[in-house]
């Protein structure tokens, strides 16, 4: 029985990781893929700490901002807690050798990282490393856990946790190599599978994988989540690829424009009100364009060289000489797990959960640019030693075998199912109805309609299935999972949504386009009891 | 347009027809799954060239699937000397040993004066995505399956020469067998970087710390230059002596 679990092998997932193993615990990360190919290596922008290496800056500015930006619904706690870790966080992986970009200052260790301006931040505060800066996080990282011996099992999709009495006990997986379902016993487990995203298919900055596989998890174990609600539209995806184009664009000077060559908002204001900006001049007719060629071209091969390349490879444009066409995309999601202050999943005993999948309540409606990859790493430390102080205080038995069989019985049910309807159209529908009416702006009626088709696609699920019968890497088969977990995520976000009649962060609806005092608090769902697997 | 894919079940290229137009190849392969062929497995995860999942050959040359724009008539096939899982998809579980091996790590930090100049000494060295093209593209493997490869190589040079490590000779004693000595300096894995690294560089650049660190060139050591031979005929080399 291995003390901390961890499922999920991004950023938060190996950091966890790393100080669950310096407590003196066993670990072992269990991924669906390799820990490099995860999200976190898509976080490009920076990260934020309050160093003060380029200009003046103090932890109380970062709160204050994160807090402004989080619309009411944070825990202040919380933030303070992770704003205040963020300069410690940054000096531990500038000791783990994080390439961060550099200041010509003189300094030593951290005083020579390079510091940019976000938007909603009143200070350059985002430490990065070029436009890459989750990708070097995350590499880093991964080498520092091949360096600690963590043990990893890649390519194991999460099915279920274990669940007896309202205690986690580990976790079933399907190794996706043979087709088994296999059980892992833990004393405690972290859950750091990421967000959701990739609900809106098509419409998103995100990796395929972001399904909210551990959200799903956590619901169907009698677990709760929060804010739901709350999707992050990235105001400047490549328009026909959804590719991101950092924040950082904006933050080193770059223009938004209409057609007509005009500006139309502060570019530095926090995503959500950027997003609708862009959203606004859309619905007029309007193309909105990324412009950055007064940066010239050796600043953006200097500042941004990711995406003068993705932008010359998706979109055949030169930002040097041209407009960057663009839209607003699904991002981030800011809701999750539902956690407590020691990041404890709600409703479960033995289960903590960090990252995107979880609700910290440190972003709130509207996360600050630079706040995932401070997230991931200041709160993942947290995770991985809360879990390995209550590890080591429980005397757990390990579960009996039923979970596993359960699942077993699932899988082999989907593997005999003759003639099955092809899930793959329903996947695009629904991110296309997601996109168009769960989306930058909404409205109640149209919640309403989504709230029916989604129910219509539900009442078929039992009918669709995958057509691949091989038992051995059936990606088939992970992508109808993956889709069965966002359509029991689907709902949920669909009657948050229609609940929260305000407007706040992220969720705008037309007809109650301001902020509700008495609507200043987390919505938290369930499952119905039926539907938990227990 | 047409494009033809390896299958694995059967070890033979299957035909697939798609509609024209620009597309990139993951995109084409999406499709094919979506709306053609479900059992057509293959790797993906950003879609934006950095998440390092989904390389693949086509005509025989290392692409991103995310990022290589299909042309007709198309070939594409699994990476090599990584076993082939199913179809396009490949088990990289031996190729990421060799950064274990390789000790490709931060082993003894110390704190340091960074400056932009050294920053920009790895950048492009940092920018690797673990993507295995190079590992399939060097043709070392196919006579030394245990050679530590050109991303190891790479990363192992990264923190070689980062000025906050301060056991450099840690990372050179773990890199000289089946390590620098062993790469040919053939630069396919420089050829097929989607992300412009050059391992090769790297590698010449561990070979020099490697001799500053007391190691050398063993194909080197045991060749003779013998005993001058100043009777004329030949350049004082020896003949019989390992060339």
């Amino acid at each position: 029985m291995v003390d901390v679990l961890i499922i999920g092998s991004g950023g938060a997932g190996l950091t966890a990781a790393l100080a669950a193993k310096k407590e003196g615990a066993t670990v072992t990360v269990v991924g669906k893929t390799y820990p490099t190919n995860s999200q976190t290596s898509m976080a490009q922008g920076g990260m934020n700490a309050a160093l003060g290496n380029v200009g003046e800056d103090n932890v109380n500015a970062h709160i204050a901002d994160t807090i402004k930006s989080a619309h009411g619904i944070c825990d202040e706690e919380m933030v303070r807690k992770m704003c205040t870790a963020a300069p410690d966080t940054i000096a531990w992986l500038e000791s783990l050798g994080v390439p961060f970009s550099r200041l010509d200052n003189g300094g030593m260790g951290p005083q020579t990282i390079a510091q940019r301006q976000m938007g909603g931040a009143s200070a350059k505060r985002a430490c990065y490393a070029q436009d890459y800066t989750g990708l070097k996080i995350l590499h880093t990282l991964y080498d520092t856990c091949l360096k600690e011996k963590i043990d990893f099992l890649h390519e194991h999709y999460l099915l279920n946790l274990i669940v007896e009495n309202e205690m986690v006990k580990g976790a079933t997986f399907l190794d996706i190599r043979t087709g088994e379902v296999k059980q892992i016993d833990a004393k405690s487990v972290i859950i750091a599978t990421g967000g959701y995203g990739s609900l809106y298919h098509g419409f998103t900055t995100n990796a395929y994988g972001s399904t909210g596989d551990g959200v799903a998890a956590v619901l169907r174990a009698g677990g709760s989540v929060s804010d739901m609600e709350f999707i992050q539209f990235h105001p400047t995806a490549l328009k026909h690829s959804c590719i991101l184009v950092s924040e950082s664009a904006r933050g080193e000077g770059g223009y938004l424009i209409n057609e007509s060559g005009k500006r139309f908002v502060d570019e530095l204001k926090p995503r959500d009100e950027v997003a609708r900006a862009i959203f606004s001049q859309m619905q007029e007719g309007e193309r909105v364009f990324l412009d950055v060629r007064h940066l010239g071209e050796a600043k953006l091969m200097e500042l941004l060289p990711q995406e003068v390349e993705l932008c010359k490879m998706h979109e055949h444009v030169d930002p040097s000489t041209e407009l960057i066409p663009i839209k607003p995309v699904a991002h981030y999601t800011m809701g999750g797990i539902d956690v407590d202050q020691a990041l404890k999943v709600n409703g479960l005993k033995g289960c903590f959960a960090v990252g995107e999948c979880s609700n910290a309540k440190v972003h709130g409606a509207n996360r600050l640019g630079g706040n995932s990859l401070l997230e991931i790493t200041a709160l993942g430390k947290f995770a991985g030693e809360n879990a390995c102080d209550y590890a080591r205080s429980s005397n757990i038995t390990p579960a009996d075998d039923s979970q596993q069989q359960k699942d077993a019985t699932q899988i082999e049910t989907l593997l005999s199912q003759e003639e099955p309807m092809n899930f793959y159209p329903y996947r695009e529908m629904l991110g296309n109805i997601f996109y168009e009416k769960v989306g930058i702006v909404r409205e109640n009626t149209q919640l309403r309609e989504t709230f029916n088709e989604v129910n219509s696609i539900q009442a078929i699920l039992n009918e669709m299935g995958i057509s691949d019968k091989n038992r051995e890497n059936n990606q088939n088969l992970v992508d109808f999972l993956e889709f069965q977990n966002a359509m029991l995520l689907a709902p949920l976000i669909i009657s948050a949504a229609i609940q929260r009649d305000e407007s706040r962060g992220a969720h705008y609806k037309v007809g109650f386009e301001e902020t509700n005092e008495i609507l200043q608090k987390q919505i938290v769902l369930q499952l119905e009891k039926e539907k938990v697997c227990r | 347009m047409q494009i033809k894919i390896l299958r694995s079940h059967t070890n033979t290229h299957q035909l697939y027809t798609l509609p024209a137009g620009e597309i990139p190849l993951l995109n084409a392969l999406t499709y094919i799954k979506e709306t053609q062929d479900a059992t057509l497995t293959f790797s993906a995860g950003c879609r934006a060239s950095v998440c390092g999942t989904c390389a693949v050959r086509v005509n025989g040359r290392e692409e991103l699937s995310c990022s290589y724009k299909v042309k007709p008539g198309d070939i594409i096939e699994p990476l090599q000397y990584h076993p082939v899982l199913r179809d396009l998809k490949v088990d990289k579980n031996k190729a990421k040993e060799t950064l274990s091996k390789s000790t490709a790590w931060l082993h003894n930090a110390q704190d340091a004066s960074l400056t932009h100049t050294d920053e920009k000494l790895s950048e492009t060295q940092t920018d690797c995505i673990l993507c295995d093209s190079c590992y399939s593209a060097c043709p070392v493997f196919a006579v030394n399956p245990d050679f530590l490869g050109p991303f190891a190589l790479t990363r192992a040079y990264r923190y070689s020469s980062d000025k906050r490590e301060g056991s450099v000779k840690d990372i050179i004693d773990n890199i000289q067998s089946n390590g620098v000595w062993d790469c040919t300096l053939c630069g396919e894995c420089t050829a097929v970087c989607p992300k412009g690294i050059d391992p090769k560089m790297d590698i010449t650049m561990l070979r020099s710390t490697s001799v500053q660190e007391g190691y050398q060139d063993p194909s080197f050591a045991t060749q003779s230059f013998g005993t001058p031979d100043f009777g004329g005929g030949g350049f004082g080399f020896d003949p019989n002596a390992g060339f």
